[in-house]
């Protein structure tokens, strides 16, 4: 029956399709997140008025973090062509496709944090300080607490996004269902092939949003 | 415990400099509360935050527990800072953190053993009356309880001087007393050094044992409450005090009444501490050939006795009235007439 319906589609490909996406959409996360808050944090340390205030960090950072920001994706992971043949050692494959996910989603995430940061009271890093505690007791203890669920609601957005990233990086052969979606359905005119690579997509962002907004819900006490 | 000498912070800003604080020295003694008055940008924040190092002075010394603040850094300054508690107008509590693990930051933070934390913590849920609320999260209490568990975080570490921001401006006059009346036990139980920052002169009636008076940066006048609520020197702490005996009705209804009497006169007398408890009225009107009228009157408790204003008006022979006034004045009561008829 199913078979009649969608007469292209290989399961197999699919599944591995599919894992493959996971593992980039997961490792990209990952680092994101911690690139992206340690980025953040230092936006946010090194602005006027705060804990390291220092007007050059600040502008180097921010010019950093917009650049990577505003340059299309696609573009991006041309530009980065020889930096990840340095760096994984081919242009193919999934781990090929990681460096440019994360430099282009880790600056979108950083802004994220920084704006997630700005929204804690003042007053309470101040409390703190009041308690001798140290910058690290702050970052560790008010910092990153008291932003959690703005920084995981934030990483949700993020992991979407890279998702669709992942798509894209399947047109340079990364592998994965945009890879599949674009090489088997498109080019060899298997509608099929990219209706259900485009369904498993949504379902793996639905399941992100999900698991996004049940964890934001569950840590936030305000 | 607290001395500053000739303390001045200037900021600088776009538009020039801002003096905060200019030139105030000030000495507070062991186990006082002592009270800060003045209007928002007064600079009374920027005082309270010389305290604890959390402002720097542009010059001048601010000595805290024998400590230099204006000298210590790093470590050292965070470990006095741990000997200072401060609890705050807005409470700045971790919102993401229960009372019980409000309450043990500060604990955490001076690197207490666990065990011993917990048992401290318990201690102190029990001394700020919040027991049955440990797990509650800042957002499910009120303000009174949250301003508590302020209190007890800034006590924790068993600090020897509690600074107070405005710690009463953002709760009602109800939960007001109640917090002023645990400050005042904390400051008898434990012998703790208090220093308050108000706009408020009920606070300062209520709970402080001296007052400064502070006016663009300035220290305009200091004292024991009970004396700068009798003989208020400054213009700005006129106003204050009488802000708080005195409120703009009376003043309107004594106006009023000008009128109404054609002969005689119209006397405040202010009674303070003990002349506040003598039967004067009844001597007045025994001893001279004069009528008392009694327009308005009220008494406020200090945290240093009773402090009275009565309004009233006498009518009778000119030089009898005259005779009246001195009597009431040789009893220790500041006699101000307002309106004079005659």
């Amino acid at each position: 029956m199913l078979a009649n319906l969608l007469p292209n589609v290989q399961w197999e490909t699919m599944w591995a399709a599919t894992v493959e996406t996971l593992y980039m959409t997961g490792v990209a996360v990952a680092a994101t997140f911690v690139l992206g808050i340690v980025l953040g944090l230092l936006l946010f340390l090194t602005a006027k008025g705060n804990l390291w205030e220092n007007r050059f960090v600040n502008t180097v950072i921010a010019a950093f973090v917009n650049i990577f920001r505003s340059i299309p994706f696609i573009i991006l992971i041309i530009l980065l062509i020889p930096f990840t043949t340095w760096l994984v050692g081919t242009m193919l494959g999934a781990n090929a496709a990681l460096p440019a996910l994360v430099i282009g989603a880790a600056p979108f995430y950083a802004r994220m944090v920084e704006i997630a940061l700005r929204e804690i009271d003042k007053g309470v890093i101040e409390a703190a300080q009041a308690m001798g505690a140290s910058t690290w007791t702050i970052i560790w203890k008010v910092l990153l607490p008291e932003s959690l669920p703005a920084l995981v609601s934030g990483i949700t957005v993020t992991a979407v996004s890279l998702v669709s990233y992942t798509a894209m990086a399947g047109a340079i052969g990364a592998g994965g269902l945009g890879d599949l979606a674009y090489l088997e359905g498109f080019q060899r005119n298997h509608n099929d092939v990219t209706f259900v690579a485009t369904v498993l997509v949504l379902v793996i962002v639905f399941v992100i949003q999900l698991i996004g907004d049940f964890v934001t819900s569950k840590i936030d006490k305000r | 415990m607290i001395t500053l000498e000739q303390v001045t912070k200037i900021y600088q800003a776009a538009n020039g400099s801002v003096t905060a604080v200019d030139n105030v020295s000030l000495e507070i003694r062991e186990g006082e509360i002592f009270g800060i008055i003045g209007y928002s940008g007064a600079g009374k924040s920027t005082l309270i935050r010389l305290l604890n190092g959390l402002e720097k002075p542009t010059s001048g010394r601010v000595v805290v527990a024998g400590r230099d603040m204006t000298r210590v850094k790093g470590r050292e300054l965070r470990k006095a800072r741990q000997e200072i508690g401060m609890i705050f107008q807005h409470f700045n509590l971790l919102w993401s953190r229960t009372v019980r693990e409000n309450i043990a930051f500060p604990l955490e933070i001076a690197g207490v053993p666990k065990e011993e934390r917990n048992k401290r913590v318990d201690e102190l849920i029990e001394l700020v009356g919040l027991s049955g609320r440990e797990d509650a999260y800042p957002s499910q209490l009120s303000g009174g309880q949250k301003q508590r568990v302020g209190i007890a975080r800034a006590l924790a570490n068993n600090p020897k001087v509690l600074l107070c921001d405005e710690a009463t401006s953002a709760l009602d006059p109800q939960t007001t007393d109640a917090i002023l009346d645990l400050l005042v036990d904390i400051n008898k139980r434990l012998g703790l050094t208090i220093v308050l920052i108000t706009h408020e002169m009920h606070v300062i009636r209520k709970i402080c044992d001296r007052v400064a008076v502070m006016e663009s940066g300035r220290i305009v006048e200091q004292g024991e409450v009970l004396h700068v609520f009798r003989n208020p020197q400054q213009p700005i702490t006129k106003r204050f005090v009488k802000q708080l005996i005195e409120p703009e009705e009376t003043e309107e209804a004594i106006s009023h009444l000008f009128g109404q009497y054609p002969s005689g006169l119209i006397a405040q007398l202010t009674f303070v501490g003990a002349a506040a408890g003598k039967p004067l009225i009844t001597e007045v009107v025994r001893q001279f050939a004069v009528d008392v009228n009694i327009l308005q009157g009220k008494i406020s408790q200090t945290h240093q006795g009773a402090y009275g204003v009565l309004f009233v008006h006498l009518d009778g022979a000119r030089d009898e009235i005259d005779r009246a006034l001195d009597y009431i004045q040789r009893q220790q009561v500041a006699v101000e007439v307002i309106h004079d008829a005659r």
